[in-house]
């Protein structure tokens, strides 16, 4: 029977890639370990090497195509004796993808897709937009490249360091074409020593330069934590504000998918524990471009916390020249009155899928995006809290001591009485993340449990 | 030097090794005995004011170990880094800040360095380049490195001197900035004071390599031991690594072999070692009693030793009074220099 060659998944958040090439063409002769085509995905152009040993019968997707889905069947191989007759007899595609590959089918449910509308859609207007700017749509990894590179060609004393952000171009391809603008003196790729170089980096600030440190995930950033808190955080004071650092780290933070509990966890809560400490968790596109040219502007250190989940999601960008959000205000994303949900980052994914689930119901839900965790902007919740008399928080971080707690006092202690129903928190499961398709979903925060918490907090 | 590439850079300075460093000028003997005294007197001072609850919290004397600092700053030009752990009374003296604003930022008071919000482990001076005072033992190793990073990419010639204790050599971190720094040939004198104890531990129980100038090895940085008790010799080695430095060809690693007098802190009662041990170092080594001892016998009068006691003594005691009636800061502090 024909042999089916799928799309394969060649990372651990890759939903759909480009088929740049075909390297061998239909009645060519495959061994086992040659390469037959060539991959892009948004982070790498990869080699698809042959498993099987025969002859290419039939290319099912032409060279050129965009977008082709994980597990879809790219081309069969015949083995010997087969012709291109028996390529009929080849199961269905669809069934085939299904039976044999469960995880990546079960991975496609779990985050908003790739190519899913922007969800400024339904926001309100940005404050920091002028009406009528035009709008460019570019991936979150773009965004932040952007960022970057703006900031780079502003100011000179603007450089990036960490592991592969120069020749590899970016662990996740967030530096993309930095090193071919700027050089191997402001784009440094870093020997793998994570404490050592944000030492180096904090060092650096302290001068006055401005360092773009970069950790592969913040999971990293554990072995540096030391030098982010001790050193860059406490200098000023301890100098008496002689001596501060202004300084970006910046990298995902929190969970990917299917890398398990050394590789998923949300930092959130730790580093807005820290005064001292600027910490922003941006989910929008446009935020993320500019809240991160604000954090390099900042001269206090800033930990921007970004999410692998978000990077390949696209968003509306304005087209200014200089396009900066202040860090510390929070952003009502989509208006409501019976219910304040309250998230950031990648939680806005269930928050906003939730406040559309709602709506079916008749709740209208207020969905506040605080942007940045410290300063928090307490009188934006507060207000709305006041409106709506109730409130529900959403973080993908564990709930015990974390920012949804946080969020939760605040309401109690300025919006008491205003209050119908106590605040509830949906949060991460208070267990290391989980390695299995199913488990990791349900260690995760769902729009199901948001919707649960929210029609609790309704009495409804 | 096991590195074959550094192999001639090794043997040359080797032969620095042995016999006697190179003649002060007078002036030069002058100013090592002012600057070491003066760090001396301002420890025991610092010592007495702990004692009478003037002082808080830890307290590190650095009595012992003055040529270390006073050497290396001999070789200094104006512009390079100077940052070390939390034993750094005497490495502020050295760089020119004032013993005022030290002393009254041990005392905790307004006037200190860090308006009283650092204490006696967390000074900064900006105009003197001295960038702390840290805490976090090891940690300064990476930061200096970092200084040394900034002039690398400001092109600025500039040194970092970057000190460190016999303690400190065994973190991690250190391991991983010597990399980065000889990777990127960067400007950096790591000083790495063997003072022979970490707090209790003695070097030869803690540490497996105890020639601390071979600790760069596996990174090709190469290193010296040196008398660290003369101050001849720290500064005839810290003008040959200043110059490695200064030449482009990356780190350069110190070991200076000295000793401190006192407990690692003021409450240690330094059980780990012998009175006499201490003695002998006192009575056979004594960075500032060489220096006095050469004078004298180079004909300098007892007179003119005294007077530059007596100038020492001065500015020691009118750092203690000032530190002891400078009011503390007021409570708005609190709030300030948390962001900027």
């Amino acid at each position: 029977m024909p042999i089916q060659v799928l799309m394969p998944a060649l990372s651990p958040t890759m939903e759909k890639g480009n088929l740049a090439k075909w390297l061998k063409k239909e009645g060519e002769t495959i061994k086992s370990g040659d390469v037959i085509a060539e991959i892009e995905t948004d982070k790498a152009t990869m080699e698809v090497e042959a498993t099987d040993e025969g002859t290419l019968g039939k290319i099912l997707i032409p060279e050129g195509t965009a977008d082709v889905a994980v597990n879809t069947p790219i081309a069969t191989i015949l083995a010997d004796g087969e012709s291109a007759a028996d390529l009929a007899k080849a199961p269905a595609p669809a069934a085939k993808a299904a039976e044999s590959a469960p995880p990546a089918a079960a991975k496609a449910e779990a985050p908003a897709p790739k190519a899913a509308p922007a969800p400024q859609a339904v926001a309100e207007p940005d404050p920091e937009v002028p009406a009528g700017t035009e709008m460019i749509t570019q991936t979150i990894r773009e965004a932040l490249r952007d960022a970057m590179a703006e900031e780079m060609r502003r100011d000179p004393d603007v450089f990036v360091m960490g592991e592969e952000v120069a020749e590899y171009q970016g662990a996740y391809k967030v530096t993309q074409g930095l090193l071919q603008e700027f050089g191997a003196r402001r784009v440094i790729d870093t020997p793998i020593t994570e404490h050592g170089f944000a030492g180096v980096g904090v060092g650096a600030a302290m001068t006055g330069l401005k360092p773009i440190v970069e950790f592969m995930t913040f999971n990293f950033a554990m072995q540096a934590i030391d030098q982010i808190i001790n050193s860059a955080a406490k200098t000023l004071y301890m100098s008496g504000g002689q001596m501060g650092c202004s300084i970006v780290f910046r990298g995902p933070n929190g969970a990917a998918a299917r890398v398990a509990a050394q590789h998923s966890q949300d930092y959130s809560a730790w580093y807005s524990n820290v005064p001292g400490l600027k910490v922003i968790a941006p989910y929008s596109a446009a935020d993320y471009k500019g809240l991160l040219k604000a954090a390099i502007r900042d001269p206090n250190p800033v930990i921007f916390l970004e999410n692998e989940m978000l990077y390949g999601h696209t968003g509306e960008v304005p087209k200014l020249d200089d396009f900066v959000i202040p860090i510390g205000k929070a952003r009502i994303v989509r208006p409501g009155s019976h219910v304040s949900i309250i998230s950031w980052s990648n939680g806005m994914t269930y928050a906003l899928k939730a406040a559309d689930e709602l709506a079916k119901d008749g709740i209208e839900a207020e969905v506040i995006d605080v942007r940045t965790l410290r300063p928090m902007d307490t009188e934006t919740i507060i207000n709305s809290v006041k409106k709506t008399g109730r409130a529900v928080t959403v973080e993908e971080g564990w709930a015990q001591s974390g920012v949804g707690a946080e969020i939760a006092a605040r309401i109690m202690e300025n919006a008491f009485d205003y209050l119908d129903a106590p605040v509830a928190r949906v949060s991460g499961k208070d267990v290391p993340m989980p390695y299995a398709a199913n488990l990791e979903k349900l260690a995760l925060p769902s729009a199901a449990e948001v919707v649960e918490a929210a029609k609790a907090v309704c009495y409804r | 030097m096991a590195a074959p590439k550094k192999a001639a850079a090794s043997a040359e300075h080797d032969k620095t090794n042995g016999g006697s460093p190179p003649e002060f000028t007078r002036e030069q003997e002058l100013k090592a005995l002012r600057d070491m005294l003066l760090i001396r007197r301002f420890e025991e001072k610092a010592g007495q004011l702990y004692g009478m609850g003037a002082i808080g919290g830890f307290c590190h004397l650095y009595i012992g170990q003055e040529a270390v600092v006073v050497g290396m700053q001999m070789a200094l030009k104006e512009g390079d880094q100077v940052i070390t752990g939390y034993r750094d009374h005497g490495h502020m003296l050295a760089t020119g800040m004032e013993a005022n604003g030290v002393m009254a930022e041990l005392t905790g008071r307004r006037g200190g360095y860090s308006r009283g919000k650092g204490g006696s482990m967390h000074m900064f001076s900006k105009e003197k380049h001295f960038y702390g005072g840290h805490g976090i033992v090891g940690a300064q190793v990476s930061l200096g490195t970092g200084l040394a990073f900034a002039n690398n990419y400001r092109s600025n010639g500039n040194v970092s001197v970057t000190y460190f204790g016999d303690g400190a050599a065994n973190q991690g971190q250190v391991y991983e900035s010597f990399n980065m720094a000889e990777l990127w040939k960067l400007p950096v004198i790591y000083v790495i004071e063997n003072n022979r104890y970490a707090m209790g531990t003695s070097v030869s129980r803690a540490s497996a390599q105890q020639d601390f100038s071979k600790r760069g090895v596996s990174f090709n940085i190469p290193g010296k031991q040196v008398d660290g008790m003369d101050v001849r010799a720290v500064k005839a080695a810290a003008d040959e690594a200043t110059a490695w430095c200064r030449a482009g060809k990356g780190p350069f690693i110190l070991e200076m072999q000295t000793y401190r007098y006192r407990g690692h802190s003021m409450s240690d009662p330094a059980k780990y070692r012998t009175r006499e041990e201490v003695e002998k170092v006192r009575h056979d080594q004594d960075p500032i009693e060489q220096v006095r001892n050469r004078l004298l016998a180079a004909k300098v009068s007892e007179a003119d030793l005294k007077a530059i006691d007596a100038e020492v003594r001065d500015i020691v005691n009118a750092s203690a009074d000032f530190a002891q009636h400078d009011p503390e800061p007021d409570a708005a502090e609190l709030w300030t220099d948390v962001y900027r």
